[in-house]
């Protein structure tokens, strides 16, 4: 490989839950520039089962950034120094030779830490649980031409809906806030006649809920659009803001 | 090789309760006469729904509103990881929105042909059928599928038809029709109906007097096995490409919920259809995970070519020249030579075969040998680099981020003809046909236990069209289980709900306790991902893309000495207090060989090429597949003998087609 | 009451005060200007906003305004802090696009409020309170003279500015921000607004201070 680099990997271990955490540092040699990162950990966990020793455990499944199980927050970013990708995007040759990356799990009091890497994001179902959805039993719909929608707005609908779930937003956010997740949903369902019909119960119970839950408030950063994956977009929260007031208003 | 002999005793009979009736009237006979379950009676009864994709999280959130208790369980952190979700193109449904003379029995047909006459009549059609349903399904919970100006749904056309019957949203349909059947589960989480069970492991079924009943998971956090109860079992697991190590499936794909229900006595049918995606990025070294897929609507403008002179081709490989290098007078454009009709829009199984035969002629392009190019040079000399970028520059982005090479870019310039950075791509495992044998009801062999989505084989026979899978996933979740198990519950209304304290529970709990043990107490030398790529390789070099007798029986050996080496040579690291990785891996490894076989002994059976089955000697002067449709026009059903090293038995079931005349697939003209 | 209780509702406070803050300080400026242009109207303008009931009114409700203002911004970070949980980040960048104010509020805030403090003791405890206690003051251009014919507070009013200057540039698009009044396109627009706004009203202060400083002989050594 005329590509390869070495690095080191500082990166966060915690045997558990309630166990105190903290940073190890491992050696890799001869990582090839086009291996991705995740591709990197898989090596060196292979290693460290050849010398005995427990892998480090880390969310990640379809590496191609849809499902958004990784997560990783690298050198300073949620998903790495990349913009508009996830972690299992990220490969090698954003690095160079010699450099130490920092590899911690997302930070934040409402996805306490499972073990190393691994974070509990339960609080993002249950956000969506509490009203991310039409209320509609399977059978009863009509024809799906029936309502015609205007393409800006399914549009609009759409690139809300392309949140992935990963709570990066949540990781990036000073104030450990899930306005950005919460607002994808709502706007999606905000901007589609199906789903307007009850988006007043809607938005206050899933704003309730993210509170009940202990995420911060927004205080418009911004730090969590510009680290999303998936570019999910700063106006999203302020249609949040706008049918929550509204909803408040006129109850 | 007498142990590896296939056993094929005196055949039992195989019923797939096909109702009467012709074809198209099949579905509504039978939802007019089943047995249905009143409302009250529904609060008694419990469900299990292992999986939560598209089928598993349709049908649960479904059996939820109907009124049944559901238990979901799925191996990710939330139900919406599971890896519906990556799917890109879009979903079939016969609206004829476009007018274009599309209809049910156009979308049946093309499904069957597509499947290579494999796929069983009644259940395509009802597929067919109930396609249209699914799109107003979706459309009423708020996905987004893309529209046209005046406000109505948009269409695009996929191989294998000829019409445009595709609804899409942007290129992640797969996560939208997953979002919307999550949205669906979580409201009934909400309400109480469906309990969600995060980070769990399916690892046995519970029998109890001949019936599923349960099932045992493990909690992949505290690494504790529990035990749940339940009137009947849906397995709905997904399928099993990741036997061959390296596939387009996402990391935790597994087989073992189906391996489980195949070692309690569910046929396991056609496991050697399985389907290979042409346009997948080339693997790049040895310690490569996992391969990316890249979108196969590619093929709509770019075209694929290796050298026609084998001296290029070694310089290529010996990375002495580019591909731009070479210009136009000395590529091969062998789709377009091989097959004028459909050119570079050849179903994915011809289009796969086409680049494997090249790079075994020695035509492969990078350093590995097995790579095609994908070239856009005509498309951008033709349409201009805007508008190839603006239909293709998120998928030329990724591919850069991957490789590194940016295929818009200009690269040459050869007698006045501009030549761009041709993108590289290699055929990958994708999907996969096969699966849990079910009947009409999408029940298994096994009584009480059901399968649905790509877990089972019903529908795409010998090969699956593009944006299928999805149609098939959300039909069996939202129309057709939904009924089905009713006729199998209405005589269970009188069954009190369970308890897990039974013996049976007990033994259950006790026999994969001692199989994890077991893993544990090994103590060798060798990780799992080692033994696993091993496994990978096997299966890619001999029951891959081009399969032979030799092939196949070598690929048997050579998985009977990694089982060995499996149960003699294996470490897992930790202990089974709280998380082990390893160990879990370990227990889907142990099912991924035995399937690997499985897949290997179907294959050595069926001694025709058809769909994703290609066996080298059947096959045309020209190097087609050749079906042979006197001696294999029937399912191929494996059952278990009680041991994974014993042979599994082969039961048929004949295919009878009414409404469709068999033929020869062509793409040629 | 879900101004108090839910996440968006104290936000609005936070952003309602806040707009309500940046008006009073336009007009703050605006009528120090006429300082500039004439003393004599200057004090005028303060007699007017001596001891009378609008007058006082307006100070109980701008006193509100600033009390509310201080009290959320205090509960908010409390509470956001609580969220953030109580291990940090061992590296943090800032995306290019994430202001620096806007992550500093609080410090900026905290800036602003000693500003105010000095502020108000070296006008309005001389000025507005001695009145309302019934005591006889003097002209307002007198305390002006008093405050500006000292070098050192042309600094530190300055800084004073500059903390604000930065408060204000994210505080004004983040309230219409909060108050969902915007979009894609809009929020660019109240940003470039925002900027404008308080870079004007910035520097009418940072004018005003330097004038009186150099009218009444602060300059002179």
């Amino acid at each position: 490989m005329d590509n390869a680099i070495n690095i080191k990997l500082r990166i966060w271990r915690q045997a558990g839950p309630k166990e105190k955490g903290g940073f190890v540092t491992y050696e890799l040699q001869d990582i090839p520039t086009d291996t991705s990162f995740l591709e990197t950990l898989d090596i060196l966990n292979e290693q460290l089962v050849e010398k005995g020793e427990e892998p480090i455990a880390f969310d990640h499944d379809c590496r191609e950034g849809i499902c958004g199980m990784c997560s990783l927050y690298i050198n300073g970013h949620p998903h790495g120094p990349a913009t508009g990708a996830t972690t299992c995007q990220l490969y090698m040759r954003r690095f160079h030779d010699g450099e130490t990356i920092t590899v911690e799990p997302w930070r934040s009091a409402a996805f306490p830490v499972i073990k190393d890497l691994m974070v509990d994001r339960n609080a993002f179902d249950k956000i969506q649980q509490a009203g991310g959805y039409v209320s509609f039993a399977t059978g009863g719909a009509q024809d799906a031409n029936a309502i015609p929608i205007s393409k800006v707005a399914a549009d609009e609908a759409m690139d809300s809906a392309s949140c992935i779930g990963c709570g990066a937003c949540v990781a990036a956010c000073k104030n450990g806030s899930a306005m950005l997740f919460v607002s994808a949903k709502v706007s999606q369902f905000a901007l589609l006649p199906q789903g307007k019909v009850e988006a007043k119960r809607r938005v206050k119970a899933m704003l309730a809920k993210m509170d009940e839950l202990g995420f911060g408030n927004c205080t418009n950063t911004g730090a969590c659009a510009a680290e999303c994956p998936k570019n999910i977009k700063l106006s999203n929260i302020a249609r949040l803001n706008r049918e929550f007031i509204g909803a408040k208003c006129s109850d | 090789m007498e142990e590896n002999k296939i056993n094929t005793p005196a055949q039992p009979v195989i019923d797939s309760k096909i109702p009467e009736g012709p074809v198209a009237e099949k579905w509504t006979n039978y939802k007019a006469h089943q047995k249905l379950v009143n409302p009250a009676n529904k609060r008694r009864l419990d469900i299990i729904v292992v999986g939560t994709g598209l089928a598993g999280a349709s049908a649960a959130a479904t059996l939820g509103e109907m009124g049944f208790n559901v238990l979901n369980f799925c191996i990710q952190d939330s139900p919406r990881r599971a890896h519906s979700i990556a799917a890109q193109g879009g979903i079939n449904a016969a609206k004829n929105y476009q007018n274009d003379g599309d209809s049910v029995y156009r979308l049946f047909y093309d499904t069957v042909k597509g499947g290579d006459y494999r796929a069983r009549e009644a259940n395509v059609y009802r597929l067919a059928e109930v396609s249209n349903n699914i799109i107003d399904q979706c459309v009423a919970q708020g996905v987004p599928f893309a529209r046209e100006y005046g406000g109505l749904l948009a269409n695009r056309s996929f191989g294998g038809a000829q019409v445009s019957r595709t609804f899409y949203a942007k290129g992640q349909t797969g996560q939208q029709l997953l979002l919307g059947a999550y949205s669906s589960l979580n409201r009934q989480i909400q309400m109480g109906k469906v309990k969600s069970y995060n980070r769990y492991e399916m690892h046995d079924i519970v029998m109890i007097d001949g019936r599923a009943r349960g099932i045992i998971a493990k909690n992949l956090v505290t690494g504790k096995l529990e035990r749940f109860a339940a009137h009947a079992v849906v397995i709905a697991t997904g399928g099993y490409g990741n036997t061959y190590f390296l596939s387009t499936n996402a990391m935790a794909c597994n087989c073992s919920a189906a391996m489980a229900a195949y070692r309690q006595g569910a046929y396991f049918a056609n496991p050697a259809y399985v389907q290979i995606h042409p346009t997948c990025i080339p693997r790049h070294g040895d310690k490569q995970s996992k391969l990316t897929l890249m979108s196969e609507s590619l093929r709509n403008d770019g075209r694929i070519w290796v050298p026609k002179d084998i001296e290029d081709a070694k310089k290529l490989q010996a990375g002495e020249i580019k591909g731009s290098d070479i210009p136009e007078e000395n590529r091969d454009y062998y789709l377009e030579r091989r097959y004028p009709a459909f050119g570079n829009l050849v179903p994915r199984d011809v289009a796969s075969r086409a680049a494997k035969e090249r790079c075994d002629k020695g035509y492969g392009v990078n350093n590995t040998g097995q790579a095609v190019f994908l070239d856009f040079s005509e498309a951008i000399n033709r349409l201009g680099i805007d508008v190839v970028r603006q239909r293709y520059g998120n998928l030329f982005d990724m591919y850069e981020e991957i490789t590194d090479v940016n295929p818009g870019e200009l690269a040459n310039e050869i007698n006045g003809e501009k030549y761009y950075n041709p993108m590289m791509i290699y055929p990958a495992i994708h999907y996969t046909m096969g699966g849990i044998w079910v009947d009409y009801e999408l029940q298994t062999s096994v009584k009480g236990l059901f399968a649905i989505g790509e877990c089972n084989f019903s529908d795409h026979g010998a090969n699956r069209l593009g944006a299928s899978a999805l149609m098939q996933g959300l039909a069996d979740g939202y129309f057709v289980l939904p009924y089905t198990i009713q006729n199998y519950l209405s005589d269970q209304i009188t069954v009190p709900h369970f308890t897990t304290d039974t013996p049976e529970f007990d033994e259950a709990e006790k026999r994969v306790q001692a199989n994890l043990d077991h893993l544990m107490s090994i103590k060798g030398n060798r990780s799992v991902d080692s033994i696993h790529k091993e496994l990978g390789n096997i299966m890619w070099d001999y029951v891959g893309m081009g399969r032979t007798k030799q092939s196949l029986e070598t690929a048997l050996e050579k998985i009977k000495e990694l089982r060995k080496e499996f149960e003699t040579n294996l470490f897992v690291p930790g202990d089974q207090d709280g998380m082990n990785i390893e160990l879990d891996k370990a227990f889907r490894l142990r099912d991924f060989i035995t399937m690997g076989e499985l897949i290997a002994y179907d294959a050595l059976n069926r001694e025709e090429s058809c769909g994703g089955h290609f066996r080298e000697e059947h096959q045309t002067e020209e190097g087609e597949a050749k079906r042979d449709d006197e001696n294999f026009f029937y399912v191929s059903c494996w059952k278990y003998n009680g041991d994974d090293e014993k042979a599994p038995t082969l039961i048929k079931e004949p295919l009878h087609y009414e409404a469709i005349k068999v033929q020869t697939r062509n793409y040629k003209n | 009451m879900w101004l108090t209780n839910s996440s968006v509702g104290r936000k609005v406070v936070m952003s309602v005060t806040g707009l309500f803050l940046i008006l009073f300080l336009t007009f703050h400026a605006l009528m120090n200007l006429v300082g500039i242009i004439n003393l004599k109207w200057y004090d005028a303008v303060c007699e007017f906003l001596g001891a009378n009931w609008y007058a006082v009114l307006g100070t109980l409700i701008l006193a509100a305004g600033f009390a509310l203002h201080i009290i959320f911004a205090f509960w908010l970070t409390w509470q956001n802090r609580k969220a953030r949980g109580n291990d940090a980040y061992s590296v943090t960048k800032r995306p290019k696009t994430v202001e620096w104010a806007s992550q500093n509020m609080l410090v900026l805030g905290l800036i602003v409020l000693c500003f105010l403090v000095l502020h108000l003791f070296q006008f309005w405890a001389k000025m507005q309170v001695p009145e309302l206690m019934g005591k006889t003051v003097l002209a307002g251009s007198h305390y002006l003279g008093a405050v500006f014919s000292h070098i050192w507070v042309v600094p530190v009013y300055l800084i004073g500015f500059c903390a604000i200057w930065f408060h204000i540039t994210h505080g004004f698009w983040s309230a219409f921000q909060t108050l969902g009044t915007t979009n894609d396109k809009w929020i660019e627009r109240f940003k470039c607004i925002g900027w404008w706004w308080a870079t004007i009203v910035m520097l009418m202060f940072a004018a005003e201070v330097i004038y009186f400083a150099w009218y009444f002989d602060a300059f002179k050594f």
